[in-house]
Parts: structure tokens; sequence; C-alpha cells
């Protein structure tokens, strides 16, 4: 039979309607599921006690995924079918993974994202996540004795469109109902309960077992933004690991141990490194191959002292992020500490030093993310008691926008706008008789698309034959809870539309995003010229055009002296259309713009003459 | 008339309610619905109702309402686990029937 839990007063769920709700943290090294149990956000162990699923899949020909510690343990001895750390590949291109180095996988580029080969055939970044996420479920639906309701799943604040939708699509193939997407930052935030202040800025110091991120989190009325993500993507608690065993092999003169012997270092260190937190010394016995028994010894002295360079190359993304959020250090109204990394007693020391202020360390740090995301999973699933109905909104990273002509971006969607969102914006067309239009979606916070990440493209279709500017193209962008875009145009006179959901390619890197953000503030004078620049140039090309067609039209009535000066400042444009400053282009575009006056003007004449000719004049048409 | 809470729940009870930050105890009740008529109602309490009957259990205090206590009298509130699940159930001596899952009874 079901076991009961304590609910809210007034909210005891009638039989069968319990709407059971989890939050899962899908990590780089570690995933976990926790839930709210009698008012309580705690995690879910497995059989074993285990609450930490390492993020690992092992596949074989003919059986089912093996996923977790048990797929850990295959993954010396088969690499190539082993999938570690998958997150990183999620919604990644072939020339993205490439970055990361000697991987021991089949990489095959599949359309939008790579895909590994294994012995139990193509698998996708999306189908790895996918099965882990199933056993998260399955060990929810084991520890809450009924299907789920539904999942919160957390991603990193800089995970852009692509990456977003990739997990997403990786829950649904596990069997869950996405609540939402909850950016990891803005779980850790409310485990600690801060979404309960009115306001505040939040630093959130993540250092996993590979990857450091740092994000700078402000709370106005309800809504968390995102003011600046940093990080360094190849630092985490391996890297403090790999030191201890590098002084290991110096001081016992093992400077070509095998690769063996190598692993069973790293995990002496790693034991040796968990127990300093709490010890003053500790001791490993490991075995070599050859049969040597070396005794192992490191007190937190020793430790402190290696290590420093490491805890040291966290405080300069953590600089780089107040500096790209504007803020000073005392602006920071509380710090949280998030990864198992950040147990570790000189680092907590470090990023108090750093802040001036103790950071949060109450809850478990590798839990803190499943624990938010738990308590939003209930808030959505509608558990919560009268009187504590909030809804946390979050905000898109990355400006959304257009290409416009002349490849400018045209922001339709700020970054930080609370999501979800949508907004729509009138376009028209260039030239006379344009039947289509070609809509680029692009992210970013640079002025010319070349800067940006191209999203998505489509085509709008069917417009009549208007003259240029006359047609009404609105373009609608749509980003749901989750940070999911939908485009749709529409042409307002027919009606003919077009949509698009955005499933891009591939996504950003986290340095990307981090780099796009900063050139955006950095090169803001830079932009803005080649803002200008580049619509010079449209202005300048659209009126060579209309002028050309003139000249075809109505060149008789130019007599040759007239003629020879409009050709001349043709020619000026010309050479300013070549060159990159925008103001010289600017003063020839008006040059010319004088020089076709007179022109302009015997067109005019003539064309009245035409509209007149043979009419009485009661049939001319008056205002 | 009794209600009572084993030590083991009331363990779990006083944790919760530590965590929660607020609230009286915890109300015990019945409601007339489910497959088999009646549904147990387990909840915070923030306040007490008009015709509440209150006991002291194990340092919990427990509130019923007196239409559900009839239905209630000598049920003992216990904590288990089985497998990976763990919560509450209720060992009620006027249970007759239940249905399958055990989320609803009869008397």
């Amino acid at each position: 039979m079901s076991l009961l839990q304590i609910s809210e007063p007034g909210l005891s769920p009638e039989p069968h309607q319990r709407r059971i709700a989890v939050g899962i943290d899908l990590g780089t090294t570690h995933s976990l599921v926790a839930t709210v149990r009698s008012g309580s956000a705690e995690c879910l162990p497995d059989g074993q006690g285990r609450i930490l699923l390492p993020s690992i899949v092992h596949y074989a020909a003919g059986t089912d995924p093996v996923v977790g510690q048990d797929a850990q343990a295959l993954a010396a001895d088969d690499p190539a079918n082993t999938i570690v750390s998958v997150k990183r590949f999620m919604g990644r291109g072939v020339a993205d993974v490439a970055k990361y180095g000697a991987l021991p996988y089949r990489f095959v580029d599949a359309p939008g994202m790579v895909a590994i080969e294994t012995a139990a055939g193509l698998r996708s970044p999306v189908q790895v996540s996918a099965d882990i996420l199933h056993t998260l479920r399955a060990r929810a639906e084991a520890s809450l004795g009924g299907e789920l309701f539904g999942a919160v799943v957390t991603v990193p604040a800089y995970f852009d469109d692509a990456q977003r939708q990739a997990t997403k699509d990786a829950a649904r193939i596990a069997g869950l109902n996405v609540l939402r997407l909850l950016n990891e930052p803005t779980a850790a935030a409310i485990a600690y309960g801060l979404d309960n202040a009115s306001e505040g800025t939040f630093a959130i110091f993540d250092l996993g077992g590979g990857t450091f991120d740092l994000s700078i989190l402000r709370l106005t009325r309800g809504v968390f933004e995102v003011l600046a993500t940093s990080g360094d993507s190849a630092l985490g608690g391996d890297d403090f690991d790999q030191a201890i065993a590098v002084h290991w092999r110096v001081t016992h003169g093992l400077a070509d141990a095998s690769g063996r012997d190598t692993r069973r270092l790293l995990a002496a260190a790693r034991s040796v490194k968990e127990r300093l937190s709490a010890e003053e010394s500790a001791d490993a016995q490991v075995t070599l191959t050859w049969g040597q028994q070396l005794h192992l010894r490191l007190t937190r002295a020793e430790f402190e002292e290696i290590t420093a360079p490491l805890v040291q190359k966290t405080l300069g993304p953590t600089r780089k992020a107040l500096r790209d959020a504007g803020l000073a250090v005392a602006d920071v109204d509380g710090v949280v500490l998030v990864g198992g990394a950040t147990r570790m007693p000189h680092l907590q020391r470090a990023v108090a030093r750093f802040f001036g202020r103790e950071p949060l360390v109450n809850l478990d740090p590798e839990q803190v993310v499943a624990l938010g995301a738990a308590i939003q999973a209930n808030a959505l699933a509608g558990n919560r008691g009268a009187g504590e109905d909030w809804l946390l909104l979050d905000v898109i990273p990355l400006s959304l926008g257009l290409e416009t002509m002349g490849g400018l971006v045209e922001k339709v969607i700020p970054r930080n706008s609370t999501i979800p969102v949508a907004r729509a914006q009138e376009f028209t067309t260039f030239r006379d008789g344009q039947s289509a239009m070609a809509i680029h979606v692009v992210q970013g916070e640079r002025e010319l698309v070349s800067d940006c990440r191209s999203l998505a493209r489509f085509e709008l279709r069917g417009i009549p034959p208007m003259v240029a500017g006359a047609a009404r193209i609105v373009v609608t962008f749509q980003v749901d809870a989750d940070g999911l875009l939908s485009v749709s145009a529409q042409e307002k006179t027919t009606g003919v539309s077009a949509a698009v959901a955005v499933k891009p390619s591939y996504g950003l890197t986290d340095d990307e995003v981090a780099r796009m953000l900063r050139e955006g503030f950095d090169h803001a004078q830079a932009d803005r010229d080649a803002r200008a620049l580049a619509e010079q140039q449209v202005e300048a090309d659209g009126l060579v055009a209309a002028l050309a067609g003139a000249l075809d039209e109505d060149g008789d009535l130019l007599p040759p002296p007239e003629r020879e000066r409009l050709d001349a400042a043709l020619a000026s444009l010309a050479a300013a259309r070549g060159g990159s400053d925008h103001r010289a282009l600017k003063q020839a575009v008006e040059a010319l713009n004088r020089a076709s006056e007179p022109f302009a003007a015997r067109r005019m004449d003539r064309s009245v003459a035409r509209a007149l000719a043979g009419r009485r004049l009661d049939e001319v048409p008056t205002k | 008339m009794s209600v009572t809470l084993t030590e083991r729940a009331a363990d779990h009870v006083q944790r919760y309610m530590a965590k929660r930050g607020k609230g009286l105890g915890l109300r015990l009740g019945v409601k007339t619905t489910g497959c088999s008529g009646l549904a147990y109602k387990l909840e915070f309490a923030d306040e007490v109702n008009e015709g509440d009957v209150q006991f002291e259990s194990n340092g919990v205090r427990v509130l019923v309402d007196p239409k559900s206590l009839a239905y209630l009298d000598g049920t003992e509130l216990d904590f288990v686990r089985e497998g990976l699940n763990e919560g509450f159930r209720f060992r009620n001596p006027n249970e007759k029937d239940r249905c399958g899952c055990g989320e609803s009874f009869n008397i």
C-alpha cells in the first residue's frame, strides 16, 4: 500500500491524485534526484543509500545500458563504450567537441548534434542523458510509490537554446513530464530560500568535479536575473586530485608510473583530499602494479600549499563576473557554495576572504541544486500552501534578434527579459515586387550578425508583389518558460505566414557566451561604427539602384554636363562604399542625392506632364 | 478516545516541523472520497478549529475534528520504510477493508 506524507493545511490529496514532483540535477560528473516530502526537500538515495549517480553510461550490444557506479567500473576497460560527462556534448556539433582534445569516443557528425558510435549502435548525447534520467526516474518512482507528475530539470545558466532543447528532449525520452528547466544557480538560491527575500544580489560559486561556474544573480520582485556568468570549463575538484598525485609522483620518484598506477594514485589522492576536509592529515596505501607497497601521507597544510594556485584560479573568473555585472564585492548580499569541491576548507576561506562575508554552506553543496529544483517542482505541481503561492521567473541569458539588411542584428527580445515572453516587431520589404523574405534568427549581444550565434533560418514566401516598404511583415518571437524559442512571421495584408520552432544546429560554448557578453560591452563603440557603416551601405545601395532605374527610364532628360556631374558623384560613392569610413560614405550619399536633385525635378515634371496629357482639367484628381 | 503516534512517527513529524519552521502540530482526519468511501487526511496544523479534539503523543500535538474522530478512535500513526519508499501509515482498528492501493478505506 502506499505510504502517506504530511501535506500543507487543506492540501491533502484525493486518493490516487497525489502529484509527485521531483527536481533533477543533471550534472556533468554526477546526477541526482530530490523531492519534497512532508514539506521538506530531500534527495532520494538508491538501494545502497547512494545519492549521487555518476553521469556515466556504458553500452554493450544486445543489453540495456548500464548507468552510474556500475558503468564507472567499466570505464577503464571499455572506454570507447563508456560515455563520461556527456553533458559537454549536449546540443554541440563536431567542431565544438573537437576542443575537448583526445576523447576515446567515435564521434559521428549527425544533423544538429554529434552522435557517438557505441557497441549498442549510434547514440546521441540526448539519448545518453535520457538513460541517466531514466535511472533517476525509476529511483524516484520506487522511492515515492507512484508515477511522477512531473520534474524540474536544471541546466547551467549559460546553456543556450540548443542545449536547453536537447536537455528537454532527453527528459521527454526518459518519460518525464518537464514542468520547467531551471538555471542551476537559481536552483541553488531557491534551496537556500533566497527567493523569500524581496530583493538582493547573490554570487553562486559552483566548483564541480571538472567545471567551475560563477553566476551573479539579482532578485527583484520575485524575478531572478542572471547578471553575469563566468567560469572555467577545465577547472574542478579533479584538478586537486591531480595535484596531489603529481606531488606524490615527485616525492616518491614515480615519474614514469603506468596508466593503471596513475589511476590508483588518483583514487588514493581523491580519498585523501576528501578526508582532509575534516582531518588534519590523512594516509593512503597503494599497491603498484609491480607489487611495491606505497604508504602515502599528506597533511592539510601540505595539501593547501600544493593546491593554492588552483584556489587562486577560481578568483579570476569571480572578479570578471563582478566586473561584467558592474558590481563591487560590497554589492553582493550573499554567496552560495555549490559542488563537492567547495567542501575544502581553504577554498571556503578564500571565498570568504574575497567577498568579505561567510558563504552559505549549511546545505550539502552537492545536493543544493537538486533540492532547489525539487522545491520549484513541488510548487509547480500545486503542492504549496495557501498564501505561499509564488511565481519564480527566469530570464533569457542572451538577446534574441533577427538579421536585417546589411548584416545587422535587430534585437527583438533583449537579454534578461523575464520568461515566458512574446514580442512582435514589424518589418517590410526592401525591393519592389519582393515576394519572399528570409528570416534569420540570431542570439547574442553584438550589432553584427557575423558576431552572433545563428540559431535558425526560414523563409516567408508568397508575399504579393508590392512596392518596397508597402508589405507589413510581423515577426513574433516567443520564449516559453523553459527558455525555448519559437518564431513566426506573418504578412499582415494577405495573412501569409510561416513559423519555426528554433532547433538550432548546435549551441554556444560557455566561453563563447561569456566572450560574447564581454565583447558586447568592450566593442560598444566599434559596434556602433560598424552599425553606422552598414546602415550607410544599405542607404547607398538603395540610392544607386533607384538612380540606375531612373536613368534607364528617363536618361534622355539629362543634358550631358549634368549627366557627367551625376556620374562623378556615383563614382565617388562607389569608392566610399568600398571603404570602411561611415562618415565618408554618408557624405558621398548626400553628395549624390544633391547631384541628382535637378534630374529628379525633371522626371517629376515629365510624369506630371504625362499624367495630364489629353485630360481636361476637371478629370485631374485633386487632393 | 485517543489517537497516538509511534515514537518513530513522532521523530519524523518533529523533524519535518522544525524544517518547516512553523505550525502547532499535526492534523489527522478522514474525508469521504475514493474508491472505498473514505480517505485519510494528514496535514500540518497552523491553527485550532472550533470543536477540534487535541491529543499529545510522544511530544507531538495532534488535532482531530470531532467527525473524523469517530472513524479514527484507537488509531496509531506509524512511520515505515518499504524498500526505497518511506512514509506514514495509519493503523486504524476501525478499518474493515481498503482499496488495493490503500489510499482509501471502509469502516
